[in-house]
């Protein structure tokens, strides 16, 4: 099948990995796979996002796919049911705004800076070696810490899903898919 | 005698469908879209039942079945 540019947006997604592994302020870029899917699913109204762009989903594809790390096994049932996948969703949310809230207390000075990346929302890693100051406030470090591990931690998550079921098993309860479904749901069900 | 010949085509299980668009990558035939971004739909004049999106759904949620022509 024909390539087109957009099949080598997976290049895009390690690279994101990569560069915050340097330098966290490269973690700001992250919100353009928040805000892109919302966008063209909300202009839309489809699914656009997941269908063509995720770089996320081709990297699980590559991986899982053609480099074979994936059983291939049918996902068990909970996890696509609409109250894993809206439940997913909510917590997701929730602990994003855990982290913006974080963010505000550094904002405020009512908190220190953490030069931490958490992974799953629990374990503490040091990643000081990524962070060599910024001309703006401490706050705008402390949200590129908190973004990247909610990066760092849904790809991990789908590392594990890829192993253990299909390559792309991620895409059954990607937030942002949720997400985007429920608005081309909403929006064409008014259309 | 009229000889009746069973063909595969493949369904979708389309309450169950995240619309993620896998399917489509995968089909040679280009048989499958997204409809308005909720869920896949296979133009079943176009599939021939190889069962690629079957084993690419990350759902599991589409099926290859014989149906009668």
């Amino acid at each position: 099948m024909k390539k087109h540019w957009y099949d080598y947006l997976w290049i895009v997604s390690l690279l994101y990995l990569v560069l915050g592994f340097f330098n966290i302020l490269f973690a700001w870029l992250g919100l353009l796979c928040f805000f892109i899917p919302l966008i063209i699913s909300v202009a839309k109204g489809n699914k656009g996002y997941c269908n063509q762009y995720c770089g996320r989903g081709q990297l699980f594809g590559l991986l899982g796919g053609r480099f074979g790390l994936s059983r291939r096994k049918d996902i068990p049932k909970w996890m696509k049911s609409k109250a894993f996948r809206y439940g997913f969703l909510i917590f997701f949310l929730a602990m994003f705004i855990v982290m913006l809230w974080n963010t505000y207390l550094v904002f405020a000075s009512a908190q220190n800076l953490s030069q931490a990346v958490t992974l799953l929302w629990t374990f503490d890693l040091p990643w000081q070696w990524a962070y060599h100051g910024t001309l703006f406030h401490n706050g705008v470090a402390q949200f590129a810490f908190g973004f990247y591990s909610v990066m760092l931690t849904s790809t991990v998550l789908g590392l594990i899903t890829m192993v253990l079921f299909k390559p792309r098993s991620w895409c059954v309860y990607c937030p942002m898919g949720t997400m985007t479904q429920l608005i081309c749901k909403v929006k064409n069900k008014k259309a | 005698m009229n000889s009746v010949k069973k063909q595969k085509k493949a369904t979708v299980d389309q309450s169950s469908c995240v619309a993620c668009g896998c399917c489509i990558k995968v089909c040679p035939m280009h048989a499958i879209e997204i409809m308005r971004g909720v869920m896949a739909q296979i133009n079943q004049d176009k599939c021939v039942g190889c069962g690629k999106c079957e084993k690419e759904c990350p759902a599991s949620i589409i099926t290859v079945q014989e149906v009668g022509a």
